[in-house]
């Protein structure tokens, strides 16, 4: 004992600052290992987390902190992904969820988003040329740079804090999966009806509806240029990357006449933030407009079409509805999608038997994203990883802040931002539309690894602005992030190599230790 | 011994864990020879609108909207004139021009590869891994990797690779650890070298061990010579120039290159134009310009070292060569790619071509390959290091390598 009271006296005159918690757990944890070799009972309060569950529940969100593990130990893991698969109404603490109300008031959606900003652009181009002109002009692009701005919070802030890990981690998947980039046409404006409208509601729920709820959307109609495609002036665009990114996968047995078959089936459908336009009184039933968006069958090309061998008879937006139906149907599309889950979830070369029976589990149930991912993340394979997970830069970041501040609310997110960007991961900012790569070479090169110890040594120090009112007020909180903490102890602690033990016994301060733990390999795999 | 005495005697002992031993061994800058930079457009840039096939009247009947009008004498700043049968877009006159009049440039039109799939992202991993079409794919060996390799006398870094990338390129996948920094930014490294040690221990036996101590190292070292570079600049620049974007990278680049590296890689996106292309200026003109004007950078601040430097400039696949409905162009086939250095044989349009009428064009719609780019970039390699049929084949697998005589 006298060995772990100079141990605990050691810290904190080496640290020479507060570390009472720290302190006393560290005698605690240091019973530890005693206590699960068998020697040594009572290891007090600490409830050590197995590592089998600490990894099931590092990957089913984005990181651990105190609220998971309570939750995870209180429901057990069956209970617990079955509320996480069937998440409702967010329970956000009270402040967050005030943040995220007060950016989402007033509510629009991206018709009434549009209809203003056409209104605002177009006074500005009337406007004669003169500072008043470049005032309208720099307003405008502002605003949108604000706009995207809160997308970018609303997504963090719940990712970060919302009790529905696993779902917020869907939303991030099928953003990234379905991917738009903010910086094309007016996506600034639109991301966040994008995320809030087209993505969160069915990330849980069916394929097909997120595919539909994904085509009709004023963001991804102008991404991938659907919003000019029209009779004689077909833009493949869209109709390619729908079937090779979005459901079939490159290899999934389409072909280039396919794709232009699709893209003529897809002809009409676009955006329109103004009037209904005035058509001929037999296209006028077939007209259709939700929001920004349209169908404008005097855009549409009526001939029949021939899609994946199966005749498509030209009616109008029926045919797809019809198109996607087929689509998401196909084997291949319900390979494609269980293969990207999997990588995600599991890592770089998931078992093709596991992605066989998620394969069959989508079929089965029409493509139903929970069923698909409880078959997932109740198999073998997952609840016994053969190898660790190498996380991607927004899991690595968001589980960092997450553990070193455990449930404090950040009042900033533009250091998170500032950090993503950094490792190239930020959200709204991929510029092509194949999102993200879900495997890890693409993460663990020289440069990435530097970049994430510099992160590391940001957050470990916390040398950085997340207390800082994103007003630019004065910070709310100053001071580094007690990392030695019980969650630490019961979760992180006793997994740790011998190496990593080495490294942050040579911390000559907190925040160094902070560092040195946050950059561990421990820190970055799953 | 228990971890707890170990960490006090650690400690207590003040004791130090070797060192990796990691610094200044990996990027001693060898003596001369040559250099290679790969720039890859990401997006499939239009290079119809690039190299104008002016002679064809053909191409002013399939861009109604978009097509660059005749090189014309009468007309300042137009399109530059290269040959009877090309020119050059009016944004690259003032940079890439004049490296083609000093025969320092050499385009290669009907380049790419056989990839049908006209998917970007399909293609350039196709490219970027550059293997023989139609077999498995090795995601873990790309051919840079594999030139970066042939290359390497055991054990020894002759020939020291980077990529200015913020992550690895698939063209740098392989056993070897090729590091990677963007030139966006750069500042202070933020570990002293105790720190450094500690981090690099960590990981010590670990898969991550070389990327995590490539990584410390080359922050470090870019760090420093991104100061000196700062410093001359500051210093030189009475007439203070700031160059930003493309340029600023294209000079940090070749700095970096000058001094420590023989291999390098950049990649540039923004080049996918469906909609409102524009043609003598717009979109693609301004993305040209920045382009043009980063590589007349990097071509002055090689200084002496350009004459032993060879850049290729290329990109997925070539667009359609007809506008589309929305005076932009969709995903074709054939492109040109770029091969430019101070001693180049250039001031040419090379390889196989033919002329551009309807009837020539690939499946009606876009350039054919006429020039496999493994079978041309193979040539290009064998030439700037005068490789053994073995090495060649070790980068490009059955492929005969062709000489394009572009060095």
């Amino acid at each position: 004992m006298s060995e772990r009271l100079l141990l605990a006296d050691a810290r904190n005159r080496v640290f020479g600052v507060a570390v009472s918690l720290a302190a006393a757990l560290a005698v605690v944890a240091c019973v530890a290992p005693a206590t699960r070799s068998g020697a040594a009972p009572a290891a007090a309060e600490l409830a050590l987390l197995s590592r089998e569950d600490a990894v099931w529940l590092e990957r089913v969100s984005f990181g651990l902190d105190s609220a998971t593990v309570a939750a995870y130990r209180r429901l057990g893991r069956g209970r617990y992904l079955e509320q996480q698969l069937t998440a409702g109404n967010e329970s956000l603490p009270a402040p967050i969820a005030a943040q995220i109300h007060a950016l989402q008031t007033p509510p629009l959606d991206a018709g009434e988003i549009l209809q203003t900003l056409q209104q605002r652009r177009k006074a500005a181009d009337a406007m004669v040329e003169g500072p008043d002109k470049e005032q309208a002009r720099k307003a405008l692009n502002d605003d949108g740079n604000r706009l995207a701005y809160q997308a970018v919070r609303l997504q963090l802030l719940r990712a970060v804090y919302s009790p529905a890990q696993l779902r917020e981690q869907m939303v991030w998947f099928w953003l990234n999966h379905f991917s738009v980039y903010q910086y094309k046409g007016d996506l600034r404006w639109l991301v966040a009806d994008y995320e809030e409208h087209a993505i969160r509601p069915h990330a849980l729920g069916k394929f097909r509806d997120l595919v539909l709820a994904t085509l009709e959307h004023p963001a991804m109609l102008q991404y991938l240029d659907n919003s000019q495609n029209a009779a004689g002036h077909i833009n493949e665009n869209y109709a390619r990357e729908l079937m090779e990114l979005h459901t079939l996968g490159v290899n999934g047995g389409y072909t280039q006449q396919d794709v232009q078959q699709l893209a003529r089936v897809l002809t009409g459908v676009g955006i329109n933030a103004g009037p209904v336009p005035h058509l001929k009184p037999q296209w006028q039933k077939l007209y259709l407009r939700r929001g920004a968006f349209e169908f404008n069958p005097a855009r549409h090309d009526f001939t029949n079409k021939v899609l994946l061998g199966r005749n498509i008879a030209g009616q109008g937006f029926g045919e797809v509805e019809q198109a996607v139906t087929l689509i998401v149907r196909d084997k291949a599309c319900a390979r494609f999608i269980s293969r990207e889950l999997a990588t995600y979830f599991v890592g770089d070369a998931p078992p093709p038997h596991l992605i066989e029976t998620m394969a069959q589990t989508f079929q089965k149930t029409d493509g139903d994203i929970a069923a698909t991912l409880r078959t997932l993340l109740l198999s073998a394979e997952f609840a016994a990883p053969r190898t660790a997970k190498f996380k991607d830069p927004m899991r690595y970041v968001l589980a960092a802040v997450r553990v070193a501040y455990d449930g404090r609310t950040i009042s900033n997110t533009r250091p998170l931002l500032d950090w993503l960007n950094a490792l190239g991961e930020a959200p709204f900012a991929r510029q092509t539309p194949d999102g993200y790569p879900l495997t890890a070479t693409n993460w663990e090169s020289p440069g990435q690894m530097s970049r994430r110890f510099e992160i590391a040594r940001a957050i470990g120090t916390g040398n950085v602005h997340l207390f800082d009112p994103e007003d630019g007020g004065a910070a709310t909180a100053t001071g580094f992030p007690q990392l030695s903490n019980r969650l630490f102890y019961e979760a992180i602690e006793p997994f740790l190599a011998a190496r990593t033990r080495a490294a942050l016994a040579q911390a000559g301060s907190p925040q160094e230790w902070n560092t040195f733990l946050l950059a561990a390999p421990e820190m970055n795999y799953e | 011994m228990s971890r707890v005495t170990r960490r006090q005697w650690l400690r207590l002992a003040g004791a130090t864990l070797a060192s990796a031993g990691i610094a200044t061994r990996l990027y001693a800058a060898p003596p001369g020879g040559p250099r290679f930079l790969l720039v890859f457009l990401r997006g499939g840039y239009d290079a119809t609108n690039a190299l104008i096939p002016y002679a064809s009247s053909f191409y002013y009947e399939a861009r109604p909207t978009i097509a660059i009008p005749r090189p014309d004498p009468a007309v300042s700043g137009g399109a530059l004139a290269l040959d009877a049968n090309w020119a050059l877009a009016p944004a690259l006159r003032d940079s890439i021009g004049a490296l083609y009049q000093q025969h320092q440039v050499a385009f290669v039109p009907f380049a790419g590869t056989q990839d049908l799939t006209r998917s970007h992202f399909e293609t350039q991993d196709s490219i970027e891994l550059g293997q023989p079409l139609g077999g498995a794919r090795d995601y873990r060996s790309g051919f840079m990797a594999r030139l970066h390799g042939s290359l390497v006398p055991a054990g020894s870094v002759a020939v020291p690779a980077i990529s200015f990338t913020d992550a690895l390129p698939l063209s740098f996948q392989g056993p070897g650890q090729i590091p990677n920094i963007s030139m966006k930014s750069v500042g202070k490294p933020p570990f002293d070298d105790r720190q450094v040690r500690i981090l690099t221990d960590m990981y010590a036996g670990h898969p991550l061990e070389p990327a995590v101590a490539s990584g410390l190292e080359l922050r470090r070292q870019v760090a420093q010579a991104m100061q000196t570079l700062d410093d001359e600049m500051r210093s030189a620049s009475r007439n203070a120039l700031s160059i930003k974007g493309f340029e600023l990278e294209a000079e940090r680049m070749a700095r970096l290159m000058r001094d420590s590296y023989r291999i390098g890689f950049v990649d540039i996106g923004g080049w996918d134009t469906h909609v409102n292309e524009g043609a003598a200026q717009g979109a693609l003109a301004a993305n040209l310009t920045g382009l043009g004007r980063g590589l007349g950078v990097f071509a002055q601040s090689l200084g002496a070292e350009w004459k032993n430097t060879v850049v290729v400039v290329l990109s997925e696949f070539g667009r359609t060569f007809r506008e589309n409905g929305n005076r932009g162009t969709d995903h074709g086939h054939g492109s040109v790619y770029w091969v430019l250095g101070g001693a180049v044989n250039g001031g040419r349009i090379a390889g196989e071509q033919q002329r551009l009428e309807r009837a020539n064009l690939f499946q009606d719609r876009d350039y054919p390959v006429l020039n496999d780019y493994r079978a041309l970039l193979g040539g290009l390699f064998r030439s700037l290091w005068a490789l053994t049929p073995a090495q060649c084949a070790q980068i490009f697998p059955q492929i005969a390598p062709l000489d394009l005589k572009l060095i």
